[in-house]
């Protein structure tokens, strides 16, 4: 007889009942929408933040030590190294999916064949690796710097010879693209750069001549050596947990440990990193880790008021759409007063009638938002927005509060009904 | 022992407006009670009070051995729904439930819905053929033979009909009459309020309610 009772009313007030559904699917057609983008605008905001260059620094121990303790850098200090047969195990840990480029660094100084001296960086621009995975890989310079403004092209490893040469140092030299340098190796014997474009960054790139790895480890007498290597990777927002761990992870719980560990923060990559590569030290380039957490966080407020704001829009709609339904239907609701139904269950029939026609609703604002969430991800991002699966359940809690709270007003004048006054006054 | 009993009752709305006053009552089992009066003068606010409606202020109300004055809205509810069965000059049928649904609403809330016995109750009220029209595919009268057929349904003790044939024309006042007076002969017990002196002519007693006073007529 319930069900009866309610497929009546829903066929009846079919019209009523339709608009609280299409409150409904709006609001949650946006919420679905704007969770969808948060749960993965992070990984969007990453990639789009990767432009900015690499998070993390690898570095020999020794070095680290000296330059923490004693604030010597690598041109001046007695140089550890790390191996360059080292790099390909970085795409061997844990977070190796989030690893999205890398170069190895090789600086020295270097006599030019006129007998001045200039600074010079081994490193790779567009190096193909196959990785001990067995997968294949290409990274460098090229993948990292993308604000770097070239004149000229990128050197080509098939060129070993090829150089960038930084503005400030080619006019000083003057030389342009197309010009060779002569320098004198370590060895003491003669070779040329061939100057494939000069390069502008802003940083020291600006004054050296930055070569292929190869060319330099030669040039320096260092074959196999590498004096760091800049890491960009995919990284969550840091929290209390991420601090305390980079500060020391045997502070850890063994559970904290795990969580820690196996989230993409940037202290445990580079804890990862450290495990893989021997005697090196990973270091956070704090900066820009900060930066990405920072601007992920509040991208993702946003989209957190706006998923807020939606559902308390059409939570209002909703109350005002039930008062009038309610109001309305004052008489019969009445009359099952009359006829001896309980406050309790007069409630129960109408909010059952109210949560078809949420659920309905429900279901089509799902079905909108996730395409409302693929125009936000091609618009905005470029590329598709994963669905997360995640999100049914917070809409369905976040459903029934909507519902609920906007019957409230109604419920409240539904105990308040008196038979006696809406069947024949008092 | 009297079915319904009122001892002095009175009624004051929001302490000011006095619908009642001194009223005494007493209704014995299979008695057929016409409550009359001219409108304004208290007739319906002492059928809400019958009814399990509404609460007096003031006196006592003792309906098959319950004195109302101890009983909280919950227990008022649940005697309205077990000793009490309402007709109403508006008929007031859910309109998107067939007749004989209409009848097994009242059912569900005293109990179990039991459709063989919701279309006997029609049957009595000769509406065994219009058991699956909707309210608004029956006549006036036949609506009231549904709300009396409703009223029914559970057994009350009391049948309370306010206005019963005052939507209804001759022909239908006639029909819903007969009802009644069967429904009385076979022991049931009715109060009816009305302004209609044939409807009040036709039962056993009539009392007058006249500025919320009431007395024999």
């Amino acid at each position: 007889m319930f069900w009866q009772m309610v497929k009546g009313a829903v066929l009846r007030q079919g019209r009523q009942l339709l608009f609280v559904a299409l409150t409904v699917a709006l609001g949650v057609s946006l919420a679905t929408a704007m969770l969808n983008v948060m749960f993965d605008v992070g990984d969007k905001v990453n990639q789009e933040l990767k432009a900015f260059g690499a998070n993390i620094t690898v570095t020999s121990k020794n070095a680290s030590i000296l330059k923490d303790i004693y604030g010597l850098d690598n041109a001046s200090a007695p140089k550890e190294y790390l191996a360059e047969s080292d790099i390909g195990k970085l795409k061997t840990i844990f977070w190796t999916n989030n690893i999205v480029a890398f170069s190895p660094h090789l600086a020295g100084n270097l006599k030019l064949d006129g007998g001045s001296e200039v600074a010079v960086s081994g490193t790779w621009f567009d190096h193909y690796m196959k990785l001990p995975t067995g997968e294949e890989f290409s990274t460098g310079e090229q993948y990292l710097k993308s604000w770097w403004q070239v004149e000229g092209a990128w050197p080509k490893e098939t060129e070993p010879d090829s150089v960038l040469v930084g503005k400030t140092l080619a006019q000083k030299l003057n030389v342009k693209p197309g010009d060779s340098i002569s320098y004198v190796k370590k060895d003491g014997t003669k070779a040329v750069f061939r100057i494939a474009g000069l390069v502008s960054g802003g940083g020291e790139e600006d004054d050296q001549i930055v070569a292929q790895l190869p060319a330099v480890q030669q040039a320096l007498g260092l074959e196999g050596k590498i004096d760091s290597v800049n890491v960009s990777a995919m990284t969550t927002p840091e929290n209390e947990l991420a601090r305390r761990a980079a500060a020391n992870p045997k502070s850890l719980s063994l559970k904290e440990y795990e969580i820690w560990y196996c989230t993409s923060y940037v202290s445990s990559i580079a804890f990862q990193i450290e495990e893989v590569i021997a005697n090196s030290v990973a270091r956070p380039v704090r900066q820009i880790a900060e930066s990405e957490g920072r601007i992920l966080d509040k991208t993702q407020l946003l989209m957190l008021l706006i998923t807020v704001l939606s559902l308390l829009s059409a939570t209002m709609g909703v109350s005002n759409l039930v008062s009038a339904n309610i109001m309305e239907r004052s008489k019969e609701l009445g009359l099952l007063k009359a006829i001896g139904a309980t406050d309790r269950s007069v409630v129960i029939l109408v909010l059952t009638e109210i949560f078809m026609a949420g659920l309905i609703g429900g279901v089509a604002g799902y079905v909108a938002g996730l395409g409302f969430a693929q125009i936000i991800g091609h618009a905005v991002f470029g590329s598709s927005i994963a669905i997360n699966m995640l999100v049914i359940p917070i809409l369905i809690v976040l459903l029934i509060l909507m519902l609920l709270l906007g019957s409230l007003p109604a419920i409240r004048s539904l105990l308040g009904l008196h038979p006696a006054i809406v069947l024949h006054g008092r | 022992m009297s079915l319904l009993k009122l001892t002095d009752v009175a009624m004051v709305y929001g302490g000011r407006v006095t619908a009642l006053e001194h009223v005494n009552l007493t209704v014995e089992k299979g008695d057929w009670l016409a409550i009359m009066g001219p409108s304004g003068s208290g007739k319906t606010t002492l059928m809400n009070i019958i009814g399990c409606m509404d609460k007096h202020t003031a006196g006592q109300v003792v309906l098959d051995g319950i004195d109302l004055n101890e009983v909280t809205k919950n227990e008022l509810t649940q005697i309205r729904r077990d000793k009490i069965g309402m007709v109403f000059q508006q008929f007031h049928l859910i309109p998107y439930l067939t007749a004989v649904e209409n009848l097994m609403v009242a059912q569900y809330y005293h109990s179990i819905p039991d459709r063989k016995e919701a279309m006997a109750a029609l049957e009595r009220v000769g509406l065994a053929d219009r058991a699956d029209h909707l309210p608004s595919e029956l006549s006036g009268g036949e609506q009231q033979r549904v709300c009396i057929a409703r009223a029914l349904i559970n057994y009350p003790v009391l049948i309370l009909a306010d206005e019963p044939t005052g939507n209804l024309d001759e022909k239908n006042e006639k029909l819903v009459m007969d009802l009644f007076r069967e429904l009385n002969r076979e022991g049931h017990t009715i109060i009816t309020v009305t302004h209609s002196d044939k409807v009040g002519q036709a039962a056993k007693r009539i009392v007058i309610i006249e500025h919320g006073h009431l007395r024999d007529a």
